[in-house]
């Protein structure tokens, strides 16, 4: 698989998917800086979490005006794979890519834990039909800014399209702190209409290890890329 | 043609007047006493303009001098085999095999905490891991160690608040993961809390940067942020007592950059994968005058610097304010002669500035121009050789009151201590803070936030095929009621308990980084204190071969008067060679415990100092438990030893609380439950017998409960070892902890006593 991991100034989990897709894939990905335009064509981009220009603006509002993010519209356009994690939902969201909006936390702090995710009944995506969907994931979350935001009717829309990917679920019945920002509808992540780019708030990549975090991120991005290539 | 001064005046009517003699009452401004500004104009044989008296009095403040425990340092120990850089250097480097070392620092940012919570201490975590990347290392991990005031109090809520954000948002943005730390209350903070932050780093053993400067001619680089005019005279600030009217002082405070500090730390760290990086010296405090005074200073050469070329963010700003500015992310550095352009690319890249300020020189004189004029020419070698070196008075004073068990007056149960234990903030869940710290960033965080009694993380690249990795064990501890109570025996407790806890997270303990908090060392107690606990810090570290790599020593904490703790904080870090052999302190069901350094024939426990004494009869005026040094390195030994036989499936150091206390935390995680062995001789006896409470919640020192499914063999290895163990029982699914007809105890009761208080004292306080 071809792939590629964005690198913002202030992009901080860059190296964890870079190691992860290499280990995964058994090659390492390119690595794509915010002002470079020029790239091979590739099957996969990676917009990973971090603080992209220190999020002093709107989180992810800068980036989204970076010069890459035109490689990505592009990308995109040929049906290529996108996948966001964290500041990289963020930007997705910024650059008008996934719709909705990602608000401050509704405790107003940030969080870092673990969440549980069920997977949602989608349109076809190629990040979520190798996964089973009785199966939920044990994926860390950490971000100040994750409580997705939406009107109604959009929230409708997501539904109705089969746009939901994840949702935060009680891991025990009178877990009433099971969804940790305040997302409308629980909703941890989302997918563009064609299914191929995915925004979630939890940290797959840093899911790839029994010794800490557990192996659920390892399943589901061993899962997407087989799924991706296939 | 030179200038008149008329000329300078009118160009900038501030740098005029800074370039005027200084008086004395300046100098007494300034922080310095009288003495010291007669010895300025002595060793420099003029009279010093104002530029120039600011100098000395950064490098001669407390803050940078150490001239109150100077003299008490020198004695520590801080020398190895596997020591490749100790004290005086931006961190402590130590060996850990495969050609790697492991960096590390703990550093204060207490006063500046106090009035500003938030930007002290996000620039605490900043100034720390510029001192960990200036050595050519890549951090990989922060833990802090906070002492704030009483809970109740509404500041102390406002303080906690502050100061946990502002540790999460530098480390969260710049993205290294923070995995451990220690929080306490005590009104003694009220007025002066406690941030200690500490920077663990990785770098190849054979490319180590150090700050001497080398080489006349070569050129001197300013790189990272503009200088502002904020955090001047810092240093001095951070020496000094304070009063009622200290919030006035917050201009005194920096302001953190976590994002400039990100692009900092890449392009430093790109930059010294190269060759052109002689010597690298990073502005923390009193900015460029320290960075540029020391590595002169350790060069034994001098440096002229034209501060005209120094970025700045604001206009006509004085020689003086630049350098005395405390603006963060800020990085001075000696390059090769002609590897400027390279360099000058790498920050151009990540937009950082990039100025050729200055070079090295041979005339051993610090020499500054501003506006086209000399506004200060000094020999170096005064402001650190002569920085005064003061022998204080001072008295240890050791308590050495014991407690008469059956005197004891006791009021609760054993099931009310417990709860009241865990009630208790200093003991609950730091849960509410830790949260707030991303603890996974970098993906090799393997424990963090209390899974075992030391933080590990693994070494990113030591992966092979039959092993995860290496991994570095890191924690922070200081007991300072012990401390207050005895120095020295404090002292030492607080390095036996942190190398207790690196062995019971299975590595083994390397080195230390210590912090020194105190009061005013110019009254005699306070001085005792600091003499004491670095006598008793010296005597554990050198016994158990830990020896201290670097530290920071922070004085003056005292408002009003009135004196904090003494907190001298230890940081240790250990290694473990393969991570999937780390322990947990959570044990597994139908595991046996066992506590190892107490005999079944132990009956009566310590309980002076401890936390149930206060819980139960508020008597202070204690010694606290005694610390055998061979006994506590016997227990790592063989802790060590049976870990390596593979027998062991948990393991947690006692401490606070004791031995009850311990079992329940080991507890708490897999909801379990154990029916507690008891001394034979606890026949028919009650929950308020005080034999019984001294042995639950005595703090005796030396002992670690671990967990085996193998407890024959344990004990079949520990019956030459000589060291006294006593079988606790097997953990069960009940969730209860039974002690025999005394009483049956709700482990899951004390769990949620354990979480919801500290999120109940913080409350709505965001």
């Amino acid at each position: 698989m071809r792939s590629g991991v964005t690198i913002f100034p202030g992009s901080n989990c860059d190296r964890d998917i870079i190691v992860a897709l290499k280990n995964i894939t058994g090659k390492a990905p390119i690595k794509m800086w915010h002002k470079d335009t020029e790239f091979p064509n590739l099957d996969l981009i990676v917009i990973p979490g971090g603080f992209s220009f220190g999020d002093y603006l709107r989180c992810g509002a800068l980036a989204a005006r970076s010069p890459v993010i035109k490689i990505i519209k592009n990308h995109i356009s040929r049906g290529g794979a996108v996948l966001g994690v964290c500041n990289g939902f963020q930007i997705l969201i910024e650059a008008g890519i996934l719709p909705g909006s990602l608000i401050r936390n509704k405790k107003l702090l940030f969080t870092c834990r673990d969440t549980m995710l069920e997977i949602q009944d989608t349109i076809k995506s190629p990040f979520l039909s190798g996964l089973k969907k009785e199966h939920h994931l044990n994926i860390p979350i950490a971000h100040n800014e994750g409580n997705f935001f939406a009107s109604g009717t959009l929230l409708n829309e997501l539904k109705n399209d089969g746009r939901i990917a994840f949702k935060y679920i009680k891991e025990v019945n009178n877990d009433t702190d099971y969804n940790p920002n305040g997302s409308s509808n629980d909703i941890a992540g989302i997918l563009s209409k064609n299914g191929r780019v995915l925004g979630m708030m939890p940290h797959p990549e840093r899911a790839i290890n029994n010794l800490h975090g557990g192996t659920d991120g390892l399943k589901f991005l061993t899962k997407s890329f087989e799924q991706i290539i296939g | 043609m030179k200038m008149s001064n008329q000329t300078l005046y009118n160009i900038n009517k501030n740098e005029y007047q800074v370039q005027q003699e200084s008086t004395l009452e300046d100098a007494t401004e300034m922080g310095l006493t009288e003495d010291e500004f007669n010895l300025i104009c002595n060793k420099i044989k003029k009279i010093p303009n104002i530029t120039e008296l600011g100098i000395f009095s950064a490098m001669f403040s407390e803050h940078c001098s150490y001239k109150s425990s100077k003299k008490w340092l020198k004695t520590m120990p801080t020398k190895a085999k596997h020591v490749i850089q100790g004290p005086g250097e931006n961190a402590g480097v130590i060996d850990i095999g495969d050609n790697l070392a492991a960096v590390f620092k703990i550093e204060s940012h207490n006063h500046p905490s106090f009035i500003e919570p938030y930007q002290g201490a996000a620039t605490g975590v900043g100034g720390i891991l510029r001192d960990v990347f200036t050595m050519g290392a890549r951090p990989i991990a922060l833990l802090n160690a906070l002492r704030f005031g009483s809970p109740s109090e509404l500041l102390t809520k406002h303080l906690v608040s502050g100061v946990v954000k502002g540790i999460g948002g530098y480390g969260n943005c710049i993205g290294i993961p923070t995995v451990g730390g220690e929080t306490n209350f005590d009104k003694s903070y009220d007025g002066n809390i406690l941030v200690n932050a500490m920077a663990v780093g990785l770098a190849n053993k054979n490319r180590i940067f150090y700050s001497a400067a080398t080489g006349a001619g070569n050129p001197v680089i300013y790189v990272g942020a503009k200088t502002g005019r904020d955090g001047i005279h810092g240093a001095t600030m951070a020496s000094t007592e304070f009063t009622d009217n200290s919030s006035e002082k917050r201009p005194t405070v920096q302001v953190g950059d976590p994002f400039t500090g990100k692009l900092l730390l890449e392009s430093c760290l790109e930059l010294m994968s190269t060759d052109a990086v002689l010597s690298i010296q990073d502005m923390g405090a009193a900015g460029l005058t320290s960075s540029s005074v020391e590595m002169a200073s350790k060069g034994s050469l001098g440096m002229y610097l034209n501060l005209d070329l120094v970025p700045t963010r604001e206009d006509k700003m004085t020689s003086y304010e630049i350098m005395l500015s405390e603006s963060q992310e800020r990085m001075l550095m000696i390059l090769k002669p002609g590897s400027e352009e390279k360099a000058k690319s790498i920050f151009d890249k990540w937009d950082l500035d990039f100025a050729v300020i200055g070079e090295v020189t041979k005339t051993g004189r610090l020499i500054l121009d501003k506006d086209g004029f000399e506004s200060c020419n000094i020999p170096i070698n005064p402001l650190v050789e002569d920085a005064p070196e003061y022998d204080r008075p001072y008295e240890i004073i050791q308590n050495k009151n014991t407690i008469k068990i059956n005197e004891l007056n006791i009021n609760y149960t054993v099931d009310e201590i417990l709860t009241k234990i865990f009630e208790n903030p200093n003991i609950s869940s730091k849960r509410w803070i830790w949260e707030q710290y991303d603890s996974s960033v970098m993906g090799d965080t393997i424990s963090s936030n209390g899974k075992s009694d030391a933080s590990i993380v693994k070494i990113h690249g030591t992966e092979n095929s039959k092993s995860l990795g290496k991994g570095i064990a890191m924690t922070t501890d200081c007991t300072p009621r012990y401390v207050k109570s005895d120095p020295i025996n404090g002292g030492m407790q607080a390095v036996c308990e942190a190398a207790r806890n690196i062995a019971a997270s299975g590595a083994k303990p390397l080195a230390i980084t210590n912090n020194l908090n105190f009061g005013n060392p110019e009254k005699k107690n306070i001085m005792g204190e600091i003499v004491g606990s670095i006598k008793g810090i010296s005597k554990a570290a050198s016994f158990l071969n830990t020896p201290i790599v670097s530290g920071n020593v922070s004085l003056y904490n005292e408002t009003n008067g009135k004196g904090i703790l003494p907190t001298p904080v230890i940081g240790m870090v250990g290694v473990i060679d393969e991570v999937e052999n780390r322990l947990e302190m959570n044990a597994k069901e139908d595991n046996t415990l066992l506590v190892l350094g107490q005999s079944e024939n132990f009956t009566e426990g310590w309980i002076g100092c401890s936390v149930y004494q206060e819980i139960e009869n508020k008597i202070i005026d204690a010694a606290p438990p005694p610390v055998n040094l061979e006994k506590e390195k016997k227990i790592i030994d063989i802790l060590l030893q049976l870990h390596t036989k593979n027998l062991l499936t948990a393991a947690h150091d006692i401490s606070d609380g004791g031995l009850l206390t311990t079992i329940c935390e080991m507890l708490f995680k897999n909801n379990l439950g154990l029916n507690l062995n008891l001394p034979k001789s606890f026949l028919k006896i009650d929950s308020k017998d005080p034999i019984l409470h001294s042995w639950c919640f005595g703090e005796d020192q030396g002992r670690i409960i671990v967990a085996t499914d193998k407890i024959d063999k344990v004990k079949f290895c520990l019956k030459d070892s000589n060291l006294d163990y006593f079988v606790l029982g097997k953990t069960n699914a009940s969730n209860n902890l039974n002690l025999k007809d005394i009483t049956t105890i709700s482990i899951k009761g004390l769990k949620n006593s354990y979480e919801r208080i500290l999120p109940l004292i913080m409350g709505k306080h965001k």
